[in-house]
């Protein structure tokens, strides 16, 4: 077992843990917070997505002891106006990918503020999102309902 | 008399209504069945066989129960005993309930290989995964047979089932084609499925005694709380199923799959409560999917496009544990007005897991061939179409309660701009893409079943409606709080729906697109019946709250329905004639046009979906979100069908080779274009205020379409799905 210190949603978070417990099962299921989502546990669907220091990752493919000391951000510690978008926008059916892509498209919309290209965009210039750079930059985040169209319009209102 | 309470709110049906669990989705408040906290919680992790068929021999479990924090290493050595599963009985839909006949657990007999043979039972989810990993199991092998394609010419004829035949005929349609004029004939292969909602399959199971709780991401509450009754043979008002958020299901979570009977044993025999979230290995070795195909489909023609011969014929599979035959010619007895039809299907048992519903089983394929003979003819694929669309039902001259497929057609060409395009393959580019445009037809029959449900309006002005119907993104809380605000005169805020409980009255699995009209039904009359008894408490001009204020009455309730065992028999009954009438007297189904744009790379073959339109009749549409993220839902996944989706089975030894994410390809954010989706909205007179489930008609014609575009942009017809590079080079 190992001692670690999590900040999470802005509380610290003293866990004893073993040493190959995830992000995602160290939230989930020692931590109670269930609104981080567990889809393959492989890096493949982006439903666990989480934001450490403000960028995205995926908390299944991170282990819990490494982020000590890092500001990790949940779903429950979001209050941001893309909740709202995604209700009107119809951004999700099921609602169990949504978590991820929230915390996703924060992390992109930083990222794309920052310059970092993509495929669509070599040269980021921080410019205006188009759809088709917010598709790119969001398909690490599946969703099986099919709501992509309402997403992207989501991500887009809140963009401009 | 009921016409004496004015209705005081602004209708909302079809409205464009936000969901009404939409914060609660988006703020991660929203619970799903592996997320609910119990003190002394275990955790499951399950083991599966390696081989397709066999017996144990030995079953090792030391190492396993040596990591710390190990309960119990559940076998078939001391698996608590489980009933079996029933045979199917129409009076009672639950006997459907089972994924397979086997008793997990049960036997040292292995089925297919990914059944389970142990569950391990820790601590911790560290603890079960790592010691599930160190079960080791000795099989003796048996012949099996898991060949889909080697197995084909064995198929045998397939019977039909509650609500489709197996086979159909009019006319000879073999010596018709012999004579055709012009005719066309083509062989297709579809390849197995797996849904892959996002949740995987999940269950919390706690015992009381014989009283049993579980929270299982299911489609089929009431079903499952019989079945788990059944199995654990227990008394069924102990039981008590929850499931108010799935995280999707399309049929994957509709039959009761081994992971959720072996939580409940897991809890059982620890008396612990235990949690179950499979992995998404365990999803594929565990709960069954769409069956793959081979169609094969014959077109004759006059040279004006009259369509004198259809044959479509079909092999499927289903697993020797189990599994429904696949309607994959269904379509073919409603789509055209052919003089003579001929539709057969064939199905083989393989020593595979069961095969399931997946979103439209049969209808999502779709039909290509109709292109294929309007290239023949030299017409337009539409115009060919509109010449054989039948007045009433192709196959046994049925009316048809609604078809407005004329109209659909008109409206999405008009939209899509098909006018512009050059029917040349090949003869559109832009830059280097060669582009695209396919068209085909969208089609799925409608039904309904039993649901009861009761109505409370309060004085303060709030109306509950409960019914314990599943909702895993369809939004039905949102529409029937719609259906029950307008039938009442009330503002859509004032109603509150509870749903997803067992404790609340019946309502049909979800499935078949058939729970909005099945549950709206049981609403609307519960509504009226309301209505007769406020305007008896009250005055002309009373709103509802008003009028039970005036008499001092502080709550009113009514049902529909009875859920005592009796209640659900006569009930059952009463629908199934009901049902058994409707169907011979009209055909019911949505449709529509599906349209849409390709862009094909000429060097590499990818294929990439740039535009879509589509027009739909599916009645009166209820909330014009919801009903359209339904229908955009099924033309993604037909997306997937079309370009990437296959599940890959190892033809030597029955396992499932890519179950994962990463291997098993699903449509992302990149592959998604604007898909523009258009409803006429023209009430269906035979459906409850007109509507027709929207769930599963988007995904049928959409796979057709796209392989119709690549063809126009390539000129090469693929008949084998998925339509990947490769086949395009």
């Amino acid at each position: 077992m190992v001692e670690v210190r999590l900040r999470v949603n802005g509380t610290d978070e003293p866990l004893d843990i073993q040493p190959q417990v995830s992000l995602l099962d160290a939230l989930r299921e020692y931590l109670g917070l269930t609104g981080t989502k567990k889809g393959c546990d492989q890096g493949a669907c982006g439903a666990c997505t989480v934001l450490a220091d403000g960028e995205r990752i995926n908390s299944c493919l991170a282990l819990a002891v490494q982020y000590e000391g890092r500001e990790i951000t949940t779903i429950e510690g979001l209050d941001h106006p893309l909740q709202g978008a995604f209700v009107r926008h119809d951004g999700f059916q099921c609602g169990y990918c949504t978590s991820g892509q929230i915390c996703s498209a924060v992390g992109m919309l930083a990222e794309h503020k920052d310059g970092m290209p993509s495929a669509v965009t070599k040269q980021a210039s921080g410019g205006e999102l188009s759809a088709a750079e917010i598709r790119e930059r969001m398909s690490g985040n599946l969703c099986r309902c099919g709501a992509y169209n309402g997403i992207v319009g989501a991500i887009q209102e809140v963009a401009r | 008399m009921t016409q004496t309470l004015p209705r005081t709110h602004e209708p909302s049906v079809g409205k464009p209504v936000d969901r009404v669990d939409g914060t609660a989705k988006t703020t991660g408040a929203a619970r799903f069945a592996a997320e609910y906290p119990y003190p002394g919680l275990a955790h499951a992790a399950l083991v599966h066989a390696t081989v397709s068929r066999g017996r144990i021999t030995a079953i090792d479990t030391t190492e396993a129960a040596a990591i710390p924090g190990v309960i119990t290493v559940l076998t078939h050595h001391n698996a608590p005993a489980l009933k079996p599963p029933r045979r199917f009985n129409p009076l009672d839909l639950s006997t459907m309930a089972s994924g397979t006949s086997v008793s997990y657990l049960n036997t040292d007999e292995v089925h297919w290989d990914g059944q389970p043979v142990a569950v391990v039972v820790a601590e911790t989810l560290t603890a079960a995964r790592e010691a599930a990993a160190l079960v080791e199991v000795s099989y003796t092998t048996f012949a099996s047979t898991v060949d889909f394609k080697a197995e084909e010419p064995n198929a045998e004829p397939q019977k039909g089932n509650l609500l489709m035949s197996g086979s159909a005929k009019k006319g000879d349609a073999e010596a018709a084609l012999a004579k055709a004029p012009v005719r066309i004939e083509a062989r297709f292969t579809t390849p197995p499925h797996h849904h892959n909602a996002i949740e995987p399959h999940a269950t919390t199971a706690m015992w009381d005694g014989d009283r049993l709780t579980v929270h299982d991401g299911t489609q089929s509450i009431d079903w499952l709380r019989s079945h788990l009754a059944l199995r654990f043979d227990v008394p069924v008002e102990g039981v008590r199923v929850l499931a108010p958020f799935v995280g999707g299901g399309f049929g994957g979570k509709a039959n009761i799959w081994p992971g959720t009977i072996l939580t409940v044993m897991a809890a059982r025999a620890t008396g612990r409560p235990v949690r179950l979230l499979l992995t998404r290995e365990d999803v594929y070795r565990t709960v069954g999917g769409r069956t793959p195909s081979t169609q094969r489909v014959a077109l004759g023609a006059r040279t004006d496009g009259t369509l004198t011969a259809l044959v479509h014929t079909s092999v499927t599979r289903t697993g020797r544990v189990g599994g429904n035959p696949e309607q994959v010619t269904s379509q073919s007895k409603h789509l055209y007005d052919a003089e003579n039809i001929l539709v057969r299907q064939n199905v083989v048992e393989l020593d595979l897991i069961s095969n399931t519903a997946m979103r439209a089983p049969g209808d999502s394929i779709g039909t290509a061939s109709i292109d294929e003979l309007a290239y023949e003819l030299g017409m337009d694929p539409i115009e060919l179409r509109m010449r054989n669309e039948p007045e009433r039902n192709p196959i046994d001259g049925r009316r048809f309660a609604n078809r407005k497929l004329r109209e659909a057609y008109r409206l999405g060409a008009e939209r899509f701009g098909w006018a512009d395009r050059t029917p040349e393959p090949g003869s559109m580019r832009d830059g280097r893409w060669l582009v695209g445009m396919g068209v085909a037809t969208a089609f799925h029959p409608a039904w309904q079943f039993l649901a009861n449900v009761t109505v409370r309006l309060s004085v303060d002005g709030s109306v509950l409606v409960r019914c314990g119907f599943q909702e895993m993104g369809m939004g039905g809380a949102t529409a029937q709080a719609q259906i029950a605000a307008d039938a009442l005169g009330v503002p859509v805020e004032s109603v509150r729906v509870e749903y997803g409980d067992s404790s609340l009255p019946l309502s049909p699995a979800a499935g078949g697109s058939m729970q909005t009209a099945s549950v709206a039904s049981s609403v609307l009359t519960a509504c009226e019946k309301l209505r007769r008894k406020l305007a008896r408490l009250g005055r002309p001009g009373d709103d509802p709250a008003a009028a039970l204020a005036r008499a001092g009455v502080p709550s009113l309730e009514v049902s529909v329905g009875s859920d005592t065992r009796i209640g659900r028999l006569t009930g059952q009954v009463r629908f199934l004639s009901k049902l058994i009438r409707d169907q011979r007297r009209w055909m019911k189904a949505a449709s529509g046009a599906q349209f849409c744009e390709v862009r094909v790379d000429p060097d590499t073959g990818e294929t990439r979906v740039s535009r879509w339109t589509a027009a739909f009749d599916v009645g009166r549409v209820i909330n014009a979100k919801t009903a359209v993220s339904q229908l955009r839902g099924g033309i993604v996944m037909g997306i997937g069908m079309a370009l990437s989706e296959e599940t890959l089975v190892d033809p030597r030894t029955g396992r499932i080779m890519n179950p994962g994410l990463g291997e098993y390809h699903v449509p992302v954010h990149a592959d998604v274009p604007p898909i523009d989706v258009a409803y006429l909205d023209e009430p269906d007179p035979t459906m409850p205020l007109g509507l027709i489930g929207v769930g599963e008609v988007g995904i049928t014609g959409a796979a057709a379409a796209i392989a119709n575009a690549i063809h126009h942009a390539t000129g090469r017809r693929i008949r084998e799905l998925p339509i990947t590079l490769d086949k395009l080079l």
